[in-house]
This record gives structure tokens, C-alpha cells and sequence, in this order.
């Protein structure tokens, strides 16, 4: 069961909101879908649903195109929550999971494991518009999971929970990635992509600018980190070829080099200005290469 | 057709269940009930508080010297709670009192030299009218006494002075009905197109509401990522039309029980109008058609133009050129009730948007052809099937489009997205 976009390209008059976009998520993996606002996230996930068609290129799920017979195998938390406001949560979940093609009794077992689940069982015959907003959410996701849905598409699921909630959210995740889903989420949460996902691409402007596993990306960014804390000033060591930046800091400093024999170099030059408390080489942070691909103002 | 029915369901059974549902349903059934028994709900009130014209007195003052026991034995024959007081005060005396609020009214009476009777009321009333009539017609009848015995007429040749004449009405015209007809199918087209002008109004908008409701609070999002616009676009306008029907359907029974029930007592004037026992059963089958026809037509393009905002807030603003046209075809048919040979009504008629009312009057007051009402429900069909064509397109881009949209402008957008 294997999510597929080949070269897809949507554009909306003369604006392209995706651009020639490629994708592989294997049956049992993560897929982390990084951009700033408007980069064409939701726009991308509308066309995997179905719901827009693209100018260009395929998008297949499991060999077929995607459409309303297969609804009930997808799951899809969309980024604008939304539930009927006036609506009791056990009737609103038994619609919702009715639409996707469950029975009414087993929309109703499900309902009520996942409200255990999510410790929230005394929402069940609340209305919606009673509930904080966090509740709301999780109402949210158990919409997305409750049929067992075989495609996860989940757009910024962790916005707005707290940290305990998102704990909570992860494991549910994880069981799903574990019995064999095959999930695609957007974040702006950089530590939850680094620690879910197996491979990730970072759009910008509609245009894929990274792309491959984490481990890959890390690599081929070309760039790591040096932190050395020392009692002696730092300064001077930026001079040493293959250093490109350095950041000081009270306890002394982090350098960003080009390659790990720049790194030896420092640390022979740093123990010649006196002893150092620490030294490590640091892998950039996801946090890092998104900011230096898409730029400052969108971190 | 699964997906179809669950959306049917929940469209229907949320909206039933709805305390505003139950409350507007409940309120508008006893407002019927009240309505049917008005007659005798007033006749308890009176019965309770006291009528207001026992022992009424009036003040007379009689400078002629002979009316004023001709007037009195006149008027207490007609009216026992009324008697007649001989005033020996003067005229600004009693001006006086009836500024003061002493006293309401009081009639001075004169007779000239040609024997004819010369009356003041005078009162501070504003509003009364029945009571001064009452005693200018006893004065009427008194003169008439008066001239009869001063030319010896014997009481058969006054009489025969007063016949009236027979005077009978007839159109003898192909689709006009008879009087009486025509006022018994006034009135109940009128009530009819009342009820198809309400109901329209407000389950349109309800769609309407319910679509950007949907929209606004994001919900859309999910339900079309698991069953087509299109057809949760249909499920809706069908869900919504069966509540009203179940509405209506509630009211007509509400009514026909709450008039048959009050008839056994005294109601007359417009409720005898309503007969229900000799109704013409085609008047209600064209308002059953009229108002399916009606309902899909509008609710289709309520539907399509609550796909449109993206707030509720907007619904009004956007709805506003629909309910326009709802007001411009009722306006039209309230115009013709009064004369439904109008020629424009016969062109307005056909136009698939006043169809439902206009075409509705005519049928329901006039002699029509078969042929007429049967072209334009074919042109309202067709127009209904073009405008679900049509509002399909734009609806299904329409759930995805967020902005401030509130203009007609972006039917253009949203058909452009859902081509997409």
C-alpha cells in the first residue's frame, strides 16, 4: 500500500501552488511534510484526497487514483478544525464514521475505546461547542482514526494540544504506523518530525527543495556544528579554513564547519589555547536546514 | 446512495431534534389554534371583564319637543343596553361635562321649519364610529316615520318605497369562475401562497445557513474528503425539504383540526370562507406541486450561494438577490388576487422564479387550459435540473474556497476551482 505522487503540478490560473511534486511513502512508514504558510501543503493534500485534480502528473494510492470508493481506507485530520458546533460528540463521531463507510455499532465500539483512550470518555453526550479547544481536537482525531483507515493524512496534528496530549497523540500514531498505515503529516514542529518520521521533504513556494530520509538530508546538508566550551575566548579559531560561522556564547562557542577534518583541526587548535570542558560534533537540527532553505522569515 | 441517505438523515434528524425546531413548530400550532377560535376566545374575554356597552347612557337635548320619545322608543327597540336620558341642561353645560370626561357624548336635536331633523353629536372620541351611525340611522328612520305620516302613507307603502331590488352578477367569460367561487378560492389561494411564500423563504435560507455553517466551522473539509459535493450538496436540499414538509404537513393537520373543532361554534366572516368541506381538491394538489417546485428551485440556489462564504455571518448579504426574487414573485401575486386577468401576470407566470406563486394564483383563481400550469412546471423542472447542474459545478468549488467572499462575482472563482 504504497502513496505515490509523480510530478504533480497544480496551478491555479497563473499561480502554482505545486510544483512538480514527488513523492514515495512505503506501506508501514511516516512521511513528514514540512513548509512555511502557503507553501502548498493543504493544496497537495487536496489533491491526494481527491479533492482537486492536478494539471500534471499521477497520484496513486496502492497502484489505483484515489477517489470516493476509497474514502473509508483514508483518514484525514484537516489543518482548520472543524466539527458541528451544536452537535452531540457520539452522534457527530457515528456521522462522521458512518461517511466513511463503518456500521453504526461498530462506529460506536470504536467511539468509545478511543474516548478511553484519549481519557476523555466524559465528552461522549457533550456537545462540541461545550468542550475546550484542545478536547475539540482530539474529538478531531479520533474522526480521523476511529475506522482504522489504511492512508493517514494529517495535517499540523499536533498544533494546539499540550505536551502531555501530544505524547498521547504520537503513541496513537505510532500504533498505526506499526500496524502497517501508511501516514503523510505536516508540521511546524521540527522535533516531532525528526522523531516520527523516516523520510521528509520541505516545500517552498510550491517547489520541493529537499527531499529523501532524514539520515540523507542531514548529510547532504553539508554543514555541522562544533561545540566547544572552554574558559578561554574562542574568537580566534574562527580564522581556520573550513570554519564558516561561529556563534559565541557564554561558556564559549558553537562553530558551523564544513566537513568532520575541519573538526579534529579545531579541536587541536582549541586545546592549544588551554583545556576545554566539552567537544562535541553536532548533526544540524531539522530546525537549521529548514531555516537556511526557506529563509529567516519563515522559521 | 449510502452516503447520500446517511447525509439525508443527519440533515433531517439534527434539524427535527433541534429545540428551535420543536418551539417555532409548537408556537406556530397554538397560533393557529387561537387564531381558528378567536371568535369565542374575545366572547370569554367579554365574558370575564364585562362588556363594555352595558347601561350606556346618552344625553339628549331636545329644543324641538317631539323627537326626543321617537328617537328614545326607536333606538331602545334596536339596542336594550342603551337608554336615552331627556337632558334638561344646556348645551354648553353638557360641552362642558364631556370636556371633563363626566359624560361621553351627547345629541342635540333640532327641527326646521321644514320639518327636517337637525342633529350634533358631539363627543371627545377619536375612534367612535359605530355609535354615532347607530343613532343618525335611528334619527333616519324617525324622519322617515315623520315624513310618512304627514303625507298619510300607509306603513305597506313605505315599505314598498324601501324594496330593495334584485341585482345578480355574472362573468360570463371562458376562465373566469363564478363569485362566490372565485371568493372561495381567493381566499384559500391566498392562505396557500402565504404559506408556499414562508415556507421557501425559510427553508432556503436554512440551507443556506446550514451550508456556511458547515463551511465556517470547517466541518466541510471532512465531509467532502468522504462523499462528493455534489452529492452532499443534493442530501442537504432533500434532508432540509422533508423537514418541511413534516412542517407543513404538522400545520395542515393543526389546522384543519383546529377549524373543524371550532366550527360547531360561531365563527363567520373570513373563516367561513375556508370551508373546508367543499375545498377544491385541484387548488391543493397545484399548491403541493407549486410549493416541491418552489422549494427545490430555490433551495438549489441556496445551496449555491451558501457554498460561497465562508462566514455566517455573510449568509444574508449573499442570499439577498434569492429573496428578492421571492418578495418580487409574492408582491406579483398579491397584485393579481385582486384582479387575476392582469396581463402581465399571464408572462410572469411562465418565468420559472414567480412560477410557484403566480402561476399559482392563476390556476388557483381563474379557469385555466390544462396545458398552462403543465408548461411552466416543465419549465420550472428544467430550470430546477440547469440550476443543480449549475450549482453543482459552483458548489463543488465553492466548500473550498475561504475569503471574503460575498459577492456574486465569486460563482466565476468557484466554478474555475471546481473544474480543478
Amino acid at each position: 500500500m504504497t502513496l505515490l505522487l509523480n510530478n504533480v503540478t497544480k496551478k491555479f490560473g497563473d499561480f502554482t501552488a505545486v510544483d512538480k511534486l514527488d513523492l514515495t511513502v512505503q506501506e508501514g512508514t511516516m512521511y513528514g511534510f514540512l513548509g512555511a504558510n502557503g507553501a502548498g501543503k493543504t493544496t497537495t493534500f487536496r489533491m491526494v484526497l481527491g479533492l482537486l485534480t492536478p494539471n500534471e502528473g499521477t497520484i496513486t494510492w496502492n497502484g489505483k487514483t484515489i477517489s470516493y470508493a476509497t474514502s473509508p481506507e483514508i483518514g484525514y485530520l484537516p489543518e482548520e478544525r472543524g466539527l458541528y458546533p451544536k452537535m452531540k460528540v457520539e452522534d457527530q463521531l457515528v456521522f462522521l464514521g458512518e461517511l466513511r463507510g463503518m456500521k453504526k455499532a461498530d462506529a460506536k465500539r470504536s467511539i468509545d475505546q478511543w474516548l478511553e483512550r484519549f481519557e476523555v470518555p466524559q465528552y461522549k453526550t457533550k456537545r462540541v461547542e461545550e468542550l475546550s479547544k484542545g478536547n475539540q481536537q482530539k474529538i478531531q482525531v479520533i474522526a480521523a482514526l476511529m475506522h482504522n483507515p489504511k492512508l493517514l493524512i494529517l495535517d499540523e496534528p499536533f498544533s494546539g494540544l499540550d505536551p502531555v496530549n501530544v505524547e498521547m497523540l504520537k503513541s496513537a500514531i505510532l500504533d498505526f504506523r506499526n500496524n502497517g498505515a501508511t501516514i503523510v503529516f505536516s508540521s511546524h514542529r521540527m522535533d516531532h518530525v525528526e522523531e516520527l518520521c523516516e523520510q521528509l521533504s520541505i516545500i517552498h513556494r510550491g517547489k520541493q527543495i529537499v527531499r529523501g530520509s532524514l539520515r540523507d538530508v542531514k548529510r547532504s546538508f553539508g554543514r555541522q556544528n562544533v561545540r566547544i566550551k572552554s574558559d578561554h575566548d574562542l574568537t580566534v579559531l574562527e580564522a581556520i579554513d573550513g570554519v564558516q560561522g561561529f556563534t559565541k556564547s557564554i561558556e564559549g562557542g558553537v562553530f558551523q564547519i564544513e566537513d568532520e577534518r575541519t573538526a579534529e583541526k579545531l579541536l587541536a587548535a582549541a586545546l592549544q589555547l588551554g583545556p576545554i570542558r566539552h567537544f562535541e560534533i553536532e548533526e544540524p537540527s531539522l530546525q537549521e536546514i529548514f531555516i537556511a532553505k526557506v529563509g529567516k522569515e519563515h522559521a | 446512495m449510502r452516503d447520500f441517505w446517511i447525509i439525508f438523515k443527519q440533515a433531517f434528524v439534527t434539524k427535527a431534534k433541534a429545540k428551535s425546531f420543536t418551539i417555532t413548530t409548537a408556537i406556530m400550532v397554538a397560533a393557529i389554534f387561537i387564531f381558528a377560535n378567536i371568535g369565542s376566545i374575545i366572547d370569554s374575554v367579554k365574558n370575564i371583564t364585562g362588556d363594555d356597552k352595558t347601561a350606556n347612557e346618552l344625553n339628549v337635548i331636545d329644543n324641538s319637543g317631539v323627537l326626543f320619545p321617537l328617537l328614545k322608543a326607536e333606538i331602545e327597540a334596536a339596542d336594550e343596553t342603551l337608554s336615552l336620558v331627556d337632558s334638561k341642561s344646556t348645551e354648553a353645560e353638557l360641552e362642558n361635562e364631556v370636556k371633563e370626561g363626566a359624560i361621553d357624548s351627547f345629541v342635540t336635536l333640532d327641527l326646521n321649519e321644514a320639518n327636517t331633523i337637525q342633529a350634533k353629536y358631539m363627543t371627545k372620541s377619536v375612534i367612535d364610529f359605530d355609535f354615532p351611525r347607530q343613532i343618525q340611522e335611528a334619527l333616519q328612520s324617525v324622519q322617515t316615520q315623520m315624513n310618512a305620516q304627514q303625507l298619510s302613507l300607509t306603513g305597506e307603502q313605505v315599505q314598498s318605497l324601501f324594496a330593495p331590488i334584485q341585482f345578480e352578477q355574472k362573468n360570463i367569460s371562458a376562465s373566469a369562475k363564478s363569485e362566490e367561487e372565485l371568493m372561495q378560492a381567493g381566499v384559500l389561494v391566498y392562505v396557500l401562497m402565504f404559506v408556499i411564500y414562508m415556507s421557501v423563504i425559510m427553508y432556503s435560507s436554512m440551507i443556506a445557513m446550514e451550508v456556511a455553517t458547515e463551511k465556517s466551522s470547517r466541518v466541510m473539509e471532512i465531509l467532502i474528503s468522504s462523499v462528493s459535493p455534489v452529492k452532499h450538496m443534493f442530501a442537504k436540499v432533500f434532508g432540509i425539504g422533508t423537514l418541511g414538509i413534516l412542517q407543513i404537513i404538522i400545520y395542515g393537520l393543526a389546522g384543519y383540526i383546529a377549524f373543524t373543532t371550532a366550527k360547531a361554534k360561531e365563527t363567520g366572516g373570513f373563516l367561513d370562507m375556508l370551508d373546508l368541506s367543499n375545498m377544491n381538491v385541484s387548488t391543493l394538489v397545484y399548491a403541493v406541486v407549486f410549493f416541491l417546485l418552489g422549494y427545490f428551485l430555490y433551495a438549489t440556489l441556496a445551496a449555491l450561494l451558501g457554498s460561497l462564504v465562508s462566514r455566517t455571518e455573510d449568509v444574508q448579504q449573499m442570499i439577498l438577490p434569492m429573496s428578492l426574487l421571492i418578495v418580487a414573485a409574492f408582491l406579483i401575486a398579491m397584485a393579481g388576487l385582486g384582479n387575476p386577468e392582469l396581463g402581465f401576470l399571464k408572462y410572469a407566470s411562465y418565468f420559472p422564479f414567480f412560477t410557484p406563486l403566480v402561476m399559482f394564483l392563476r390556476v388557483g383563481m381563474l379557469n385555466l387550459p390544462l396545458w398552462e400550469p403543465l408548461v411552466s412546471i416543465g419549465i420550472m423542472i428544467v430550470t430546477i435540473f440547469l440550476l443543480g447542474w449549475f450549482g453543482a459545478r459552483v458548489y463543488r468549488g465553492g466548500v473550498l474556497m475561504y475569503g471574503p467572499s460575498r459577492s456574486l462575482k465569486d460563482i466565476k472563482k468557484a466554478v474555475q476551482l471546481g473544474k480543478e
